[in-house]
């Protein structure tokens, strides 16, 4: 494993596609600006595109040949956020998560609204030895009272943090899940000759619980799925203990806490990787839920399988992912997506 | 207090004697989760003949379709839930004794001493508990545990009631001044509203109106009613909990009150279960503030409505939720202002009337 990726070998293009969407705010519900994001970026190379009664973007690339299937490959476009409940007489704003925020990750975090207000996240004053919950917790807009306040009780941020080109690694706020959006993108790109009809599904409202890819695989139909999203990694110190790591190539899930991989789907992505000799490393994920789990119980049910951006310091405003495994996904993605697909 | 006083005064009044014995009558009604016969037979009543279509689903549902006249029209479905939270009898420890699990949120240590009724027939009995006489001050620091409860309906009711039954609260409907005190009102507020809007539903939609079982225990009765109409636009009309009272630190400002009695209709931005559609908001806040109908936004909190079941089914379904505020959600008697549920019902049928299909243009904001 080289430490650290030359330069020189790196694709701009990627990392500048990675640096847009990680950048361009979208908590659940408010998806609107990152939807734009990527309909630009996919709109010349797709056959048909649409958004859907939720929001989800959903493109085409492919009409079904002869021994081929309609596949559905979602990666959501969502990222965790805040929304405002109270602002009280002196102008701080109490919020409510929207998704898995953790509170330790807050303090002193800084924040963006939709609406283009920025603001930092304080606390109360904690007892001694006592580990802070959201209620404690309140954003400062800089406003001087209630009614100088830039945002009232609805009003919806996410976390700023800009990207961190690191080498070999990459972080940012939102690598969950646009750094799997961009490998969609990339691979929609790449993509020249399929003889399946394959679905993009760029999802909303994953964080909240799946429920775009829920309505998307519904209107999609597929007869395979597969989810594209970020997994945990046990290669920190004193972690927990998992087998994924970063560098060792995208991750291929067995299962998580929301659904087991389809057996058949997991055998076809491990093929599709030796064949194109690329790394993969399989994943067991023991808390944590993906769209897989969504297109899995679409109509009366669809093998459905996750390939896994391995990442680091997940729900924080600073998660990791390696730039080698990044591209590998995308290559991955890539062969699955040309080849007759054999489930067995 | 009240903003809204004089807003509402100059209005048309909406809600009077014919509507206050009705929801009167549902509010009195037994219907918990799972047996909702006694709320759907009213509801079967007083929508047959207001609409084209009326079925009782495999699940106990009541779908109600009244087909607008108009060109271009909107799918709305509303959805107002007739179960409530309650009982059921699990154990029979003889002469009448009969211990209980809950069905729904109820916090349990508000049960001791609460009258209750039982079954169809509404037999009356009692969650007892120790005499105040014969307990220890040790004893009485502690709130009691649903085991050691048992609810009593004397030797004589030991015959009239079997394990599986429900029972509910015993709370009798009353209008003190300006205020509304009863059990169930969470949701038969929303139930009256609901056949209120069969009643004048304009004509550039077709209202598909369900009247769900089963949202107490998860939204459930909802989620096959959604998938039987497939609207294009999804509102519950629900009740919601306002927890408004001055804190007793004067020096804190009250940031939880979730809604406020007397501050309008309850519009959902984000509860537990669903992100409201933000073109469905702004055209409920445009509407109110067009019409001059006061309304809140509910804070952003957990908790969920039938929005949550409709959104997520089949391809998806934009969706909303709209509630009266109440005092005292969950318990033995709720209260509300009259001026709230007359309000969110204005507002709910003008917004009605102003919709067209051109909201459900992708937002890209």
């Amino acid at each position: 494993m080289t430490k650290t990726q030359p330069n020189n070998t790196r694709d701009e293009a990627l990392l500048a596609l990675i640096r847009k969407l990680v950048e361009t705010p979208g908590p659940s519900g408010q998806e609107g600006l990152i939807r734009a994001a990527v309909l630009e970026e996919i709109k010349a190379h797709v056959d048909e595109v649409r958004t859907d009664a939720l929001g989800n973007l959903i493109a085409r690339v492919g009409t079904k040949q002869a021994g081929g299937l309609r596949v559905m490959v979602s990666a959501h476009i969502d990222e965790i956020g805040l929304m405002v409940t109270h602002v009280d007489a002196n102008g701080f704003a109490r919020f409510i998560a929207i998704g898995g925020v953790s509170p330790l990750s807050c303090i002193g975090g800084r924040v963006l609204f939709m609406n283009g207000a920025r603001g930092v996240i304080g606390c109360e004053r904690l007892e001694p030895n006592s580990a802070p919950t959201l209620e404690k917790l309140f954003i400062d807009t800089g406003a001087l009272s209630r009614e100088d306040c830039p945002v009232s009780v609805g009003d919806v941020c996410g976390f700023e943090r800009p990207f961190l080109d690191l080498g070999a690694h990459l972080v940012a706020k939102s690598m969950d899940d646009r750094v799997s959006a961009a490998v969609a993108i990339q691979a929609l790109r790449a993509l020249k000759k399929t003889p399946h009809e394959v679905y993009f599904v760029f999802s909303v409202q994953e964080e909240v619980g799946l429920r775009g890819a829920t309505t998307a695989a519904y209107g999609v139909n597929p007869d395979v799925g597969l989810a594209v999203d970020v997994t945990r990694t046990g290669d920190t110190p004193r972690t927990v203990k998992m087998e994924v790591a970063l560098d060792k190539g995208p991750a291929i899930k067995v299962r998580d806490s929301s659904f087991i991989a389809d057996p058949r789907v997991v055998n076809w992505m491990v093929a599709a990787a030796k064949a194109a000799k690329l790394p993969y490393q399989l994943e067991v994920l023991e808390a944590g839920g993906t769209d897989g789990r969504a297109i899995q119980l679409a109509h009366a049910g669809v093998p459905a399988g996750c390939l896994s951006i391995p990442c680091r310091y997940i729900h924080s405003p600073s998660e990791m992912v390696s730039y080698a495994d990044v591209e590998n996904a995308v290559k991955l993605l890539v062969q699955l997506l040309s080849e007759e697909i054999k489930l067995d | 207090m009240s903003p809204t006083k004089q807003i509402t005064q100059s209005s048309r009044k909406r809600i009077g004697k014919r509507q206050t014995e009705l929801l009167a009558e549902l509010c009195n009604a037994l219907s918990v989760s799972g047996d909702e016969q006694e709320v759907r037979e009213i509801v079967l009543r007083e929508v047959k003949p207001l609409c084209q279509q009326v079925e009782v689903d495999a699940m106990g549902n009541v779908l109600a379709t009244r087909i607008g006249s108009g060109q271009d029209k909107v799918q709305v479905m509303i959805a107002a839930h007739m179960d409530e939270v309650g009982f059921m009898l699990t154990q029979d420890d003889g002469d009448g004794i009969y211990g209980f699990s809950i069905v729904g949120g109820i916090d349990e240590r508000q049960l001791v001493g609460k009258p209750v009724i039982v079954g169809r027939e509404h037999v009356p009995g009692v969650i007892g508990a120790k005499a105040i006489h014969l307990t220890t001050p040790e004893e009485r620091k502690t709130a009691l545990k649903l085991e050691q409860l048992r609810i009593d309906l004397g030797p004589d009711g030991s015959g009239l009631a079997r394990v599986g039954d429900r029972a509910g609260f015993a709370t009798r409907f009353s209008e003190i001044g300006p205020s509304i005190r009863a059990k169930a009102l969470d949701d038969r507020l929303g139930v009256f509203n609901l056949i209120e809007l069969l009643r004048s539903a304009p004509e550039n939609i077709d209202l598909l109106a369900a009247f769900t079982v089963q949202e107490e225990v998860g939204l459930r009765g909802a989620r096959v009613a959604a998938y039987h109409f497939n609207p294009q636009i999804g509102i519950a009309v629900d009740s919601t909990p306002a927890n408004d009272l001055p804190l007793y630190d004067e020096d804190s400002e009250n940031t939880r009150y979730n809604t406020r009695l007397d501050h309008g209709p309850a519009i959902y931005l984000m509860d537990g279960a669903t992100i409201a559609d933000r073109r469905l908001a702004e055209w409920l806040m445009k509407t109110a503030e067009g019409e001059g109908i006061p309304y809140q936004i509910r804070q952003p909190n957990p908790g969920g409505t039938d929005a949550g079941a409709i959104h997520k089914t089949r391809a998806g379904v934009p969706s909303i939720s709209v509630s009266v505020p109440q005092r005292y959600c969950h318990t033995a008697a709720g209260l509300i202002r009259k001026s709230d549920w007359e309000d969110t019902l204005r507002l709910l049928s003008a917004a009605l009337s102003r919709l067209n299909s051109k909201i459900l243009t992708p937002s890209e904001a």
